[in-house]
């Protein structure tokens, strides 16, 4: 099945990790693989098992999308990667697979990242009225507002977030390896 | 030309209401009594899991699994363990593999315990609640002597399990394990043949095979549908390869074929555990590197390199190799996986979870449509529906 897969010239890099198949391909060509993939009796992948992204604030491009296939005919789940930039979209793939209205939402809620066609690319996740996307690496762990219920005013109110100690991130990272294997047995002999 | 007037009532279910399951909020557009859309509005139990893992080290976010789907601890457990031992490119030994196996039936078996009263409450039965809780109980008992915990267990953690289980405790579990049978007998007798169960479940809620797998339906949901999946069987992971099991499926792939695959499923999860309890071997319970598990608290008192371990392992944790992997177990609700990137750090870089409940909610619209309003919350509650994971 890796030599039919391939054969689709529009993925590259493609890797066997023995319990998936990975691959890369570029954006334009995302409802052309998908199609293929899913239709073509070679392989079979008609199940949309999930759609999320990585934030690499460093890269040119910024956003990794993956999409994950699986082929229950043939046994074998595909991992799909492409890379977009923070103010590009992709197309949505809900023509072809329908289980993706959700997924893409949540990816547009989490990451912001925007996609076309879809027909109804609203916040899932997070609150009404929410700003941010906070699955991006420059958001902070806290989030920007709290709420609380108000006693005085008898309703939940809205508030910046105030913390009574700031975050704490420790570094405990250091170049130390610890010895090579056997110096346990050594002290255990004594 | 006639004008017909269009006249449908919308309204509000939830976000706190008993048939729900948690909080969700539906808007409802009805007909009369008849469904015309259901639309979901999730999110209400958005914790930011995935967010919090980005910041823990790989051993601090297993309790955050336990605390998704929090019907189901362990299989979620599982399934990070599996994730984060594929990067680390290690395996554990057998007896950890076969306590996983035993543990994730267990909590199967909770799950479905909680499933099935919870949906016959739904529509319309009390007792079964009651019985089924006094047996979760129990089964809740092998859970505490294991790791101290009900719920949450953190048990399974990258590498093996936490501890060994006590020593009686073979013993105990295939005591239990016969005598349970006769309570699902006594269960199915008090629901299968009902009328009222059959009334409200027969013909509810339809979803075909092709439909299942387009909508990335798992678990019993795709099962009832009569697709013979099971990751258990197809993709076996740690000791499930070594133990004989049925896949039940169903034939109509409406609400009460949903019920009848998870009654089925608890007695095949049963027939695992004993056939776990036969080959079951004494031996280690986790990989014995200490770079990744804790070394003996004896040991520490003695060994300065292993007091050093265990501080670097509880301050910095193991720092994983860079890539990335998928991992899935066959969870009690479907396909449960974990996408997990790693940079080469203590922390994960990303950590996507990949719930089941999260596409089978999505197939609500669909499945409501047509029907009474009433069968909402039997749609619903076939679905197995838990916020925990759905929000995330």
């Amino acid at each position: 099945m890796l030599e039919d897969i391939k054969k689709i010239t529009e993925l590259t890099s493609i890797e066997d990790k023995n319990i998936f198949y990975e691959a890369f391909f570029k954006k334009e060509d995302i409802l052309k693989v998908l199609n293929e993939l899913k239709d073509n009796e070679l392989f079979n992948f008609d199940q949309l098992i999930d759609i999320t992204a990585i934030d690499y604030p460093s890269r040119e491009q910024r956003f990794e999308i993956i999409y994950i296939l699986l082929s229950m005919k043939k046994n074998k789940r595909i991992v799909l990667r492409t890379s977009i930039d923070e103010n590009e979209s992709l197309d949505s793939i809900i023509q072809i697979f329908k289980a993706s209205d959700w997924y893409e939402r949540e990816c547009y809620d989490l990451f912001g990242i925007k996609f076309n066609n879809h027909p109804d690319l609203r916040r899932i996740m997070t609150d009404y009225n929410f700003e941010g996307h906070p699955l991006r690496k420059d958001f902070p762990l806290t989030g920007h507002n709290e709420v609380r219920y108000d006693d005085v005013e008898k309703k939940v109110v809205y508030e910046p977030v105030k913390l009574t100690q700031e975050y704490r991130d420790f570094d405990y990272t250091s170049p130390w390896e610890g010895l090579p294997k056997g110096i346990d047995d050594y002290n255990e002999q004594e | 030309m006639k004008e017909i007037e269009v006249n449908t009532t919308t309204i509000n279910f939830g976000p706190q209401h008993p048939a729900a399951h948690g909080v969700l909020r539906l808007v409802v557009e009805l007909d009369g009594e008849v469904v015309e859309r259901a639309e979901p509005h999730i999110g209400l139990l958005h914790r930011g899991t995935e967010k919090l893992i980005e910041y823990k080290t790989y051993l601090q976010a297993v309790p955050y699994f336990d605390r998704l789907d929090y019907v189901s601890p362990m299989c979620q457990e599982h399934a990070f363990a599996l994730a984060t031992e594929n990067l680390l490119k290690i395996e554990v030994p057998q007896r950890a593999q076969y306590i996983r196996v035993i543990f994730s039936e267990i909590t199967r078996l909770l799950n479905h315990l909680l499933n099935i009263p919870a949906y016959a409450a739904d529509i319309g039965a009390v007792t079964p609640f009651l019985w089924c809780f006094e047996e979760r109980e129990k089964l809740l008992q092998f859970h505490e002597a294991v790791s101290g915990a009900r719920f949450h267990a953190a048990y399974f953690r990258p590498g093996g399990v936490h501890q060994d289980m006590p020593e009686d405790m073979e013993e105990k579990l295939n005591d239990h394990f016969k005598t349970l049978p006769k309570f699902i007998d006594d269960l199915e007798e008090l629901l299968t043949n009902n009328r009222i169960l059959r009334q409200r479940s027969v013909d509810i809620g339809v979803i075909s095979k092709q439909e299942a797998i387009e909508w990335g339906c798992t678990g019993p949901v795709l099962r009832s549908a009569g697709v013979a999946w099971d990751l258990r069987r197809s993709q076996p992971y740690d000791a499930y390869d070594k133990v004989d099991f049925e896949v039940p499926v169903g034939k109509k792939g409406d609400c009460f074929d949903r019920y009848l695959v998870r009654i089925e499923e608890m007695r095949q999860s049963i027939s695992i555990i004993q056939q776990c309890l036969t080959q079951i071997k004494s031996g280690e319970i986790s990989v014995i590197d200490n770079k990744i598990t804790p070394p003996k608290r004896s040991e520490m008192k003695h060994s300065m390199e292993s007091l050093i371990h265990h501080f670097k392992l509880f301050t910095e944790g193991y720092r994983v190799p860079e890539g990335q992997t998928y991992n899935a177990v066959e969870a009690p609700k479907g396909e449960f996986g974990v996408f997990l990137v790693s940079d080469g750090s203590s922390k994960p870089y990303r950590c996507k979870i990949r719930a089941p409940g999260f596409a089978h909610l999505q197939t609500l619209d669909f499945l409501s449509k047509g029907h009474l309003m009433a069968d909402i919350a039997a749609i619903l509650g076939s679905l197995d529906i838990v916020f925990g994971e759905i929000d995330r």
